[in-house]
């Protein structure tokens, strides 16, 4: 099969993934999901005043016309506004999602840029003390709840040795250096332990193929080997798990977010459900399917056109 | 005859490999040890009295109060075994729902191929296509803030590796001399993806389960903490979102220990889980 039609295949699949995923959320929160007017209204709402509401927010309408209404605004964007802050979902999207990617793209670019050189480096030593070590550090980064990193970071280095703004977020390239600095480190230590754990076993599965023997056999460098031919190699898997957190970096990390004030997409989403702002999380919902479902088509065509051993099915 | 011998002799050469690193045999006893206390601690028998006062607050650790005590007096011992209590129970059953629903999608799917296949795969890239967190708060919105909710929100979100990974197998299983022999001597499909497929592949199941676990436990902790998650009891999520607000008194004690607590656990599962693949997974053997 040829790569266009392989790729016009998987766009067209994208359609019923989109309906299902429409259809999950319109499932989870307009239908299953308690009425949200009670608790927009509180307990001694009139029926009159319900039944308004429910008018008001198109609670009233057919299913039908309602999955109808869901599915319509995946295609268009128009999300409708907010029930809490009555903005235009569209419009909070587009401002709140500056403030998460000025986080998660320095972070993401540093922790990838460090994990892959750790990574090699632990490759290249593999089964002495250093790796072993390495693995061991790696895993018990793991083991500690990301909460903890956040807690303790922000009150060390924040309140305790006043290096860091403890939260909060400010525009403009210099000024808002202070805030985002301390969170980006918090996601480069969080992300580290689970990917070089990672791309050590993928180093360590190339390192044992036949054509590292090959190379070692014509009397090849080990240097050579491992950035000429197994780091190549291993940028095949690298690459397609790298590019499958990207819809995340836009998306913002929820937890982060939240502990340092900065008003992104994560502290957004996280007030819609403390709030039950049903549209804001079901803009969220369909908004984020859509960036993953495009992300990995993206990643099995690169998967293609980087390795072309790799058989289209 | 044959075949029984031998299957046992890869179980018990996976065992013999297990106990030979003491890494693995700690990891074992700690897993043990957790289960113990978990269940213990389920029937009452300890840390029963949780919410009672048994001294000042914010008492520091002493020899009295061996983890020191919580704003309202509370020993952080007992509420840190309560916690084990809810890691361990929200580890177990989100295991064993991912086990069902992906074992049983995933050898529908591999097995049967053709439309169940298109179906079953279509449900799953769906079902994987919206992030687990915003699943995670629709569950709990539906079935109420809870232990239930997370129970049955990190079980409904965790099949989908597990059924991809049993899906892959049972094609690649399908179509072997054994099942052929089964089919030969009238076998059915329900016998041969159950008696003669799924003990082929269990192994993928256990090192699953096994990482899973400790991923669940993860999860709850951060459910806990934003709320969603289990209430009137402690858990080490809300232990640790009491601490917050006590890091800056520098009240550390209660932080300290449901970070402890749940860091060994996770890191036994972690090691278990690699040691499991390694002694189970042939493909790996050498590494």
């Amino acid at each position: 099969m040829s790569l266009t039609s392989y790729i016009i295949r998987r766009l067209l699949y994208v359609i019923p993934v989109l309906l299902g995923v429409c259809f999950l959320v319109f499932l989870l929160f307009n239908v299953v999901s308690p009425d949200p007017t009670i608790s927009m209204l509180g307990k001694h709402a009139t029926q009159a005043q319900v039944l308004e509401l429910r008018e008001v927010l198109g609670l009233n309408e057919p299913l039908h016309i309602q999955y109808f209404n869901t599915v319509k605004s995946a295609f268009t964007f128009d999300f409708g506004r907010s029930w809490s802050t009555k903005q235009e979902i569209s419009e909070m999207i587009k401002s709140g999602a500056i403030p998460s990617a000025t986080v998660t793209f320095p972070a993401f670019i540093i922790s990838f840029l460090l994990s892959v050189s750790i990574s090699l480096f632990v490759a290249f030593y593999r089964g002495t003390f250093f790796d072993r070590a390495a693995v061991v550090v790696c895993v018990t980064l793991m083991s500690i709840s990301s909460l903890v990193y956040i807690l303790v970071g922000q009150w060390f280095f924040a309140f305790h040795l006043g290096w860091f703004e403890i939260s909060g977020y400010e525009e403009g390239f210099p000024d808002v250096v202070p805030y985002v600095l301390l969170p980006i480190l918090i996601i480069v230590v969080l992300s580290v332990g689970p990917d070089v754990r990672f791309y050590r076993t993928i180093m360590l599965d190339e390192i044992y193929q036949d054509y590292v023997r090959t190379a070692r056999a014509k009397g090849l460098s080990e240097k050579v080997i491992m950035f000429k031919h197994v780091l190549k190699n291993a940028m095949v898997s690298i690459i397609t798990y790298v590019v499958l957190k990207i819809p995340f970096l836009i998306l913002g990390s929820l937890l982060i977010e939240s502990f340092f004030g900065i008003p992104g997409l994560g502290g957004i989403t996280l007030k819609a459900v403390n709030s039950s702002d049903y549209p804001v999380i079901k803009a969220m919902t369909v908004l984020s399917a859509i960036a993953l479902i495009i992300f990995n088509l993206l990643t099995d065509v690169l998967y293609k056109v980087v390795d072309p051993r790799v058989q289209l099915k | 005859m044959m075949n029984e011998q031998k299957s046992k002799s890869l179980w018990s050469h996976a065992w013999d490999s297990l106990i030979s690193d003491k890494l693995t045999v700690l990891s074992m006893i700690i897993v043990v040890a957790y289960s113990l206390i978990a269940v213990t601690s389920a029937l009452g028998l300890i840390a029963g009295d949780w919410s009672q006062e048994v001294g000042p607050s914010y008492a520091a650790p002493s020899s009295d109060y061996i983890f020191g005590l919580d704003i309202f007096g509370r020993s952080v011992f007992a509420k840190t075994i309560k916690g084990t209590e809810v890691a361990m129970s929200v580890g177990l059953v989100t295991g064993i729902l991912t086990v069902i629903i992906g074992v049983f999608l995933g050898a529908l799917a591999g097995y049967f191929g053709g439309k169940v296949d298109e179906v079953i795969v279509w449900f799953y890239t769906t079902f994987s296509s919206i992030p687990s967190i915003m699943l995670l708060v629709g569950i709990c919105f539906i079935v109420g803030k809870g232990i239930l909710a997370v129970y049955l929100s990190l079980g409904l979100t965790s099949w989908v590796s597990l059924c991809r990974l049993i899906r892959g197998e049972f094609i690649r299983h399908k179509d072997r001399e054994y099942v052929q022999a089964a089919t030969a001597i009238g076998g059915g499909d329900y016998r041969k993806i159950f008696k003669h497929i799924l003990p082929n592949v269990l192994h993928i199941v256990i090192i699953n389960f096994s990482l899973q676990f400790q991923v669940a436990i993860k999860s709850e902790v951060i459910l806990s903490y934003l709320g969603l998650g289990v209430q009137g009891v402690p858990s080490w999520g809300t232990m640790i979102n009491d601490a917050k607000l006590e890091l800056a008194r520098g009240n550390w004690w209660q932080l300290a220990a449901a970070t402890a607590a749940m860091m060994i656990v996770v890191l036994a599962f972690n090691i278990l889980g690699d040691s499991l693949r390694d002694a189970l997974d042939p493909k790996l053997k050498g590494k």
